[in-house]
């Protein structure tokens, strides 16, 4: 019984964190049709923020609870100086390329920013675990899990819940639904484009940054740090469907729960079985489980 | 008198509309066959049924005495069903030369030992016949349009087809260009024993070189016969010309 | 092939095969390398001419190299064995997921491809009786009695990686010299005509693939006893990337292409490892982005518009 709580209790929390860490790559590639491999390398950025300004904030005599706000205010800085640099300088020069051209471009991307992060905050590993062991930990059962865990939890549901409303409740992200649906379309009745891509690109990017930020308490921070996590954010994505953010959910749910069965009863299939959903999703159902891309097979 | 092609029963829906409305149509070698109508009344989709692109709901394609309903595309090419396409489908990055010998390789798969000298003989005709000899050496991109569409034409005739399907061989043609792709074509056409089956909306051409006129109206075919009979038929010339042949003659 | 290409391809292999007596050991090693992944690269590079773009051709570098290995693990050590049968191993499993996999293009393609290879990563990481991460090392094969690893080795493992390399561009460019190397051009054109001539078009995306596989599979032997030692990240994604940025590198222009795109970047790699350990990923995606930018065509473009002009 414990077993099943414990297989419960980890894949939710793998989800959650699955979720945050692959809604933005399904924005952008739903917005955008753009394959981002460098949402990897700004998720490290992310992590790295968040390490500067809770330690700016700590060392300035900050409130010791307070230090939350820095860690999730990592995501918007890196957001709102990454997101338009990497989207004016790279991509919207090369939009009319085919998407494989693009997803070269930002796999370039990717080995530029994981060494810059490298430039700017040395190799050596950072650890940020004061936001992490601050709410100590609460017992299920004969188990005891870090009450920050269930704080992921609750910030991937925010951020679900919050896209969720602006898309469908709010003019702006309707504009966004009809991009994402048919960009021709929806520049033929006005929509700015540019001004939407630059965007999205952004808040695509904050979010990844999100991501990073809220994992850095839970490991140390290291450069490569994003290598393994943009795979399993495609893992996510495509699993649930390109472009749809209930796809990420479902998609991020169906990963967390397998792998944590995976973890507690068969431990060697733990990182393969993630892939093998994955290529047997696109081979069955190449569209996700919940799509707005299209397959394209002969 | 063989029968290259025919269909029974051929029904074909897309949601409410009928593109293909219990077909049953016979069809000699060796002819050339018009079908007129207006735009959506069937004859994009037939041809389509014909040559595999679409799958019937129901009925059968027969090309001679062989059933080929709801086989592959390529499947029937290599059985003798060549087409061309309205929008020209050529290899842009190859040369006029090379998008034929494209054609004449995949061709020659399909084919005997002695058909394939056949091939290169065609090949070498539909090249020379259709004025593609100085461009052979050009990239397929940079040819002007009714030289495009003679290419794409040319590519299916390499086969030596029994049945040649053109789907508007004279769309995003020049009217000057026009009477001299429909001549070359047919006459090449004819001189390979062909059965081609075309789509056209102008009626002089319809008039000056079909056999046989087809016309369609919501998937049914309710003309059958001779230019003179169908164009004449006061039907036809409700649903589909008009009371009068206007000056340029067009659907 | 111009006379001029056929001169400087001819001085290249010459200068490479005296390679022993000229280049310093390291440097030797390095090239060995080099030249396997130029192998891998160039089946890449033909899945590429027709169309296609895989981010996990890593895959069967690493099935190639853990085939090896686990020949080398039950105590056969004749290269010449282990080469068939790793080669011989990638195309069977190039076949049965190739069936698959080639009815998919584009994007689907690119993260289909990536997730099969992660999927064989992934199964490497999590087995102990291969070492799991840390992979293990192959030692004592030899090509009859030719030793082919340590010291000893070097240079009968360098000379046989680079006959096989030139074989196989020899090879490979008679392919595409032939029938199927035009058709492969056609495919990726237009493949709606292709198709309706009567050619199936999977048929020939599956050939391609088998092909790349195996050329893949034997690199990924070569890299093994070369190196000594096999691992996981020989199938992670990172490396799948290498692969594609040397053919992106290289250009598709000619087979030759694919090694100097390899040439290249281990060049660049080895230089940046030793000058600025920590810039060479900036380096690499730094000099993708421009030759994606200014040199789509490669560097083997380049080469040919020098050669004119001289």
């Amino acid at each position: 019984m414990s077993e099943a709580v414990a297989i419960f209790l980890d894949g939710s929390i793998y989800a959650a964190w699955l979720f945050l860490v692959a809604v933005g790559l399904t924005l952008v590639y739903g917005v955008m049709k753009i394959v981002n491999v460098a949402h990897g390398a700004t998720y490290t950025v992310g992590a790295y923020a968040a390490v500067s300004l809770c330690g700016a904030w700590a060392a300035g005599g900050g409130n010791e609870w307070g230090i939350y706000l820095p860690l999730v205010l990592a995501a918007p800085v890196v957001g709102l100086i990454l997101g338009p640099i990497l989207e004016r300088l790279f991509l919207r020069p090369l939009r009319d390329e085919e998407e494989t051209v693009l997803m070269l471009v930002t796999y370039a991307l990717f080995l530029i920013l994981e060494d810059s992060v490298k430039f700017i905050w040395g190799v050596d590993p950072y650890f940020l675990s004061e936001p992490y062991l601050l709410p100590g930990g609460i017992d299920i059962f004969d188990l005891t899990y870090p009450v920050y865990n269930f704080g992921m939890l609750i910030a991937a549901t925010v951020v679900g819940v919050g896209l969720a409303w602006f898309l469908s409740k709010s003019k702006s992200g309707r504009i966004v639904r009809a991009v994402i649906h048919d960009r021709e379309v929806a520049m033929a009745m006005g929509a700015n484009v540019d001004r939407i891509y630059l965007a999205v690109f952004s808040f695509g990017c904050a979010l990844a940054a999100l991501g990073g930020a809220l994992t850095a308490p839970t490991v140390s921070v290291i450069p490569s740090m994003g290598v393994e996590v943009i795979v399993l954010a495609f893992a996510v994505v495509v699993i649930g469907g390109m472009g749809s953010i209930i796809g990420a959910l479902l998609g991020a749910l169906l990963v967390g729960f397998v792998r944590a069965m995976a973890v507690h009863l068969l431990p060697e299939a733990e990182l393969f079985i993630i892939y093998l959903v994955m290529a047997t999703v696109l081979l069955v159902r190449p569209s996700g489980l919940f799509a707005p891309a299209e397959a394209r097979k002969i | 008198m063989t029968t290259a092609l025919s269909t029974q029963g051929l029904c074909r829906s897309f949601g409410a509309v009928k593109g293909a409305d219990n077909i049953n149509v016979e069809f000699e070698a060796g002819t050339v066959v018009a079908l007129i109508g207006t735009n959506g009344a069937g004859k994009t989709t037939f041809l389509n049924l014909v040559t595999g692109y679409l799958k019937p709901d129901s009925g059968s394609v027969f090309l001679g005495e062989r059933n080929i309903t709801g086989m592959e595309p390529r499947d029937i090419t290599r059985l003798g069903v060549a087409r061309s396409f309205q929008i020209p489908q050529l290899f842009d990055q190859l040369t006029v030369d090379e998008n034929l010998e494209v054609a004449e390789i995949i061709a020659r798969h399909a084919s005997t030992a002695s058909q394939t000298k056949e091939l290169s003989r065609v090949r070498a005709l539909a090249l020379e016949r259709f004025g593609l000899v100085p461009q052979r050496d050009q990239l397929a991109k940079t040819l002007p349009g009714g030289a495009r569409k003679l290419l794409d034409i040319a590519m299916a005739v390499v086969s030596h087809p029994s049945v040649l399907v053109l789907d508007e061989p004279t769309s995003g043609v020049s009217a000057e260009e026009k009477e001299s792709v429909v001549e070359t074509v047919i006459e090449l056409a004819r001189g390979l024993n062909a059965m081609t089956l075309f789509v056209e909306h102008d009626m002089e051409v319809v008039a000056q070189y079909a056999d046989r006129v087809l016309a369609f109206f919501e998937g049914r075919i309710i003309a059958d016969g001779t230019a003179a009979e169908v164009l004449d038929s006061p039907e036809v010339r409700r649903l589909i010309v008009g009371t009068a042949l206007g000056a340029d003659g067009h659907a | 092939m111009p006379q001029r290409m056929l001169a400087g391809l001819s001085v290249l292999v010459a200068i490479l095969a005296a390679a022993p007596w000229w280049m310093p050991p390291w440097m030797l090693f390095i090239a060995s390398g080099a030249l396997a992944k130029g192998m891998a690269a160039l089946g890449l590079m033909l899945l590429l001419r027709g169309g296609l773009v895989s981010f996990g051709h890593a895959l069967y570098f690493g099935i190639g190299a853990y085939a090896a290995g686990l020949l080398v693990l039950s105590g056969i050590t004749e290269f010449v064995v282990l080469a068939v049968l790793g080669t011989l191993a990638t195309l069977v499993l190039a076949l049965i997921l190739g069936t698959f996999v080639s009815r998919y293009r584009g994007i689907f393609f690119g993260l289909l491809s990536m997730a099969l290879s992660m999927v064989f990563y992934g199964l490497l990481i999590k087995l102990q009786s291969l070492g799991s991460s840390d992979g293990f090392n192959l030692g004592g094969i030899h090509l009859l009695s030719i030793p082919m690893q340590g010291t000893a080795g070097q240079v009968p493992t360098y000379l046989m990686t680079l006959v096989l390399s030139v074989l196989a561009a020899i090879g490979i460019d008679k392919f595409l010299r032939s029938r199927y190397g035009l058709l492969t051009k056609a495919l990726r054109d237009n493949e709606l005509r292709v198709e309706y001539l009567g050619q199936s078009v999977r048929q020939l995306v599956l050939l391609n693939y088998i092909i790349a596989a195996g050329l893949a599979g034997l690199a990924g032997v070569l890299s093994a006893v070369a190196v000594g030692h096999i691992g996981p990240e020989m199938a992670y994604w990172t490396t799948s990337g290498e692969f594609v940025f040397m053919v992106i590198l290289g250009g598709l222009g000619h087979v030759a292409a694919a090694f100097i795109g390899a040439g290249v970047l281990s060049a660049v790699q080895a230089v940046a490892y030793a000058v600025a350990p920590n810039s060479w990923q900036f380096i690499v995606g730094a000099s993708l982005l421009a030759c994606i930018v200014f040199l789509p065509e490669g560097l083997w473009s380049l080469l040919k518009r020098v050669g004119r002009r001289a």
